[in-house]
C-alpha cells in the first residue's frame, strides 16, 4: 500500500465523524523504485492532504517531506523528488490502519489494506 | 505504441475468484476501441470496482499507462489477492483494497476520478444471494441484477470527476436503457460501445460521461434537447432487446 492510498483512505464505521487520516501501524515497510514522473506529481498535489502525508512518511522513517509547500515549490525537482518518493514508493506491506476516533484496527496484508466492516459497524 | 492487454496465461486465479469471461473480454474490448479517447483523455486517476482477478485493471493499466495511477477494489479477500500477482506478472501497478465497493474511499476520491470501470455482477438472483461470501458474490445481482449496479452509480457518480468517464457491463435484463436515462438525469449523456450476443447472454458496455447539455437540461429543469436525445434512443432501436422487455414480440 503506497502512502497515497494512506492519504485517501478514511475510517468507514458508521457514526465516526474524524476518520481522517488513519494511524498507521507499522510491521513491514518495503520500497519500490517508481518511474518519475513530475507532470503526474503536479496532478496529484492538489489532491493531497498535505498534512497527512507529511506524518504518514514520518511514521515510516521518512522525514524528509517540508511542513509546508509554496507554490513555486512544485517546480523544484529536489522536492518533487522526494514528493515522488513518499508518495509512491514507500509501501506499508504488513501492518494496521488505525480508525483516529475509535481505535478499531484495519489490517494490512501483503500491502493490501482490508477495509471490510463487521455487522454491528454499519 | 504499443495496445498491449492482459495476457490469459499470465492471468492468475483461485477456485474461489471469478475468472475472465465473455463479459471481461467485451469490457476490455470497450477499453480498446476507446483507446485513442483514454490516452487523449490523459486520466489522472483510475479506479475499478470488484476486480476479481484482475484481467481488466490489467489491461487498462496497459492500455493508458504508468503515467495515471490505479486503485482497485473487490468486496472477496481472495480476489484482490489474485489480482496483486496477475499486476505483478505483467509489471504493472495497481493499489488494491478489500471493501464494499468503495467503502473507506468516498471521503477523500471525491470528485477525483478520472476513469471507472466496473463489470459488476449482474445476474438476476434472488436478493439473499447478493453479497453472500465467495464466488457467488461475483454474479448475484438481486431483483433484475440491479442491486449492486443500483449501489454503483450514485458512488460513481460522487467520485468522477469534472471530465470523468465511467465504463460498465450490462446485461439486457438489466434494462440498460432505463440505466441510461437515470444517469441523464444526473446531467450524463451515455454511449453502447460493445454489444455482444453470447450463447447466454446480450451484454453491453456502456461509458457515460458528463454532458453539459443535459447537465444544463436539468438545471433549469427543461427537457434535454430532442436531438440529443434522439440520437442517444437511436441506439436502443438498433437494438430493440435492449429495451429490456421480455414480451417483445419481434
Ligand atoms: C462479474 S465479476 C468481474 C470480475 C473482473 N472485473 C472481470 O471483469 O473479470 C464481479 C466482481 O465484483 C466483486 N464484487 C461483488 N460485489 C461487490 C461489492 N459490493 N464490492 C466490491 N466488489 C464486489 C466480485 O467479488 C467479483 O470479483
Amino acid at each position: 500500500m503506497r502512502l497515497l492510498t494512506h492519504n485517501m483512505l478514511s475510517s468507514n464505521i458508521k457514526g465516526v465523524t474524524n476518520g481522517f487520516p488513519l494511524r498507521i501501524e507499522i510491521e513491514k515497510v518495503v520500497e519500490k523504485p517508481v518511474d518519475f514522473n513530475p507532470e503526474f506529481l503536479r496532478n496529484m498535489f492538489p489532491k493531497i492532504e498535505w498534512k497527512a502525508l507529511v506524518n504518514a512518511a514520518r511514521s515510516m522513517g521518512y522525514v524528509e517531506l517540508p511542513e509546508e509547500v509554496e507554490p513555486s515549490t512544485l517546480y523544484s525537482e529536489d522536492f518533487l523528488h522526494k514528493f515522488h518518493h513518499a508518495l509512491l514508493e514507500l509501501h506499508l506491506e504488513e501492518g494496521a490502519l488505525v480508525c483516529p476516533e475509535t481505535g478499531r484496527r484495519f489490517p494490512v496484508s501483503k500491502g493490501i489494506p482490508n477495509m471490510l466492516l463487521h455487522e454491528d459497524e454499519v | 505504441m504499443s495496445s498491449r492487454i492482459a495476457q490469459i496465461r499470465l492471468v492468475s486465479s483461485h477456485p474461489e475468484v471469478y475468472e475472465p469471461c465473455d463479459d471481461s473480454f467485451a469490457l476490455v474490448d470497450a477499453l480498446l476501441a476507446d483507446r485513442t479517447n483514454l490516452l487523449q483523455h490523459q486520466p489522472t486517476l483510475c479506479l475499478e470496482l470488484g476486480c476479481g482477478s484482475g484481467y481488466v485493471i490489467t489491461s487498462l493499466a496497459l492500455i493508458v499507462g504508468q503515467a495515471a495511477h490505479y486503485i482497485a477494489t473487490d468486496i472477496n479477500p481472495h480476489a484482490v489477492k489474485v489480482t496483486r500477482e496477475t499486476l505483478e506478472a505483467h509489471g504493472v501497478h495497481a493499489e488494491l483494497i478489500n471493501t464494499n465497493i468503495t467503502s473507506g474511499l468516498e471521503k477523500r476520491l471525491k470528485g477525483l476520478v478520472d476513469v471507472i470501470v466496473v463489470n459488476p455482477p449482474y445476474v438476476p438472483t434472488p436478493e439473499d444471494e447478493v453479497g453472500r461470501e465467495g464466488i457467488a458474490s461475483a454474479w448475484a445481482g438481486g431483483e433484475n441484477g440491479r442491486t449492486v449496479i443500483d449501489r454503483i452509480l450514485p458512488v460513481s457518480d460522487n467520485l468522477l470527476s469534472k471530465k470523468g468517464w465511467l465504463y460498465m457491463v450490462t446485461l439486457t435484463e438489466n434494462n440498460p436503457l432505463q440505466i441510461c436515462l437515470q444517469m441523464r438525469e444526473k446531467g450524463y449523456a451515455s454511449r453502447i460501445l460493445v454489444q455482444r450476443l453470447t450463447e447466454e447472454e446480450n451484454l453491453q458496455i456502456i461509458k457515460f460521461w458528463r454532458d453539459s447539455d443535459s447537465q444544463v437540461a436539468e438545471k433549469e429543469n427543461k427537457t434535454v434537447p430532442a436531438k440529443v436525445m434522439e440520437s442517444f434512443l437511436s441506439q436502443f432501436h438498433i437494438f430493440p432487446f435492449l429495451r429490456g422487455s421480455n414480451n417483445d414480440s419481434s
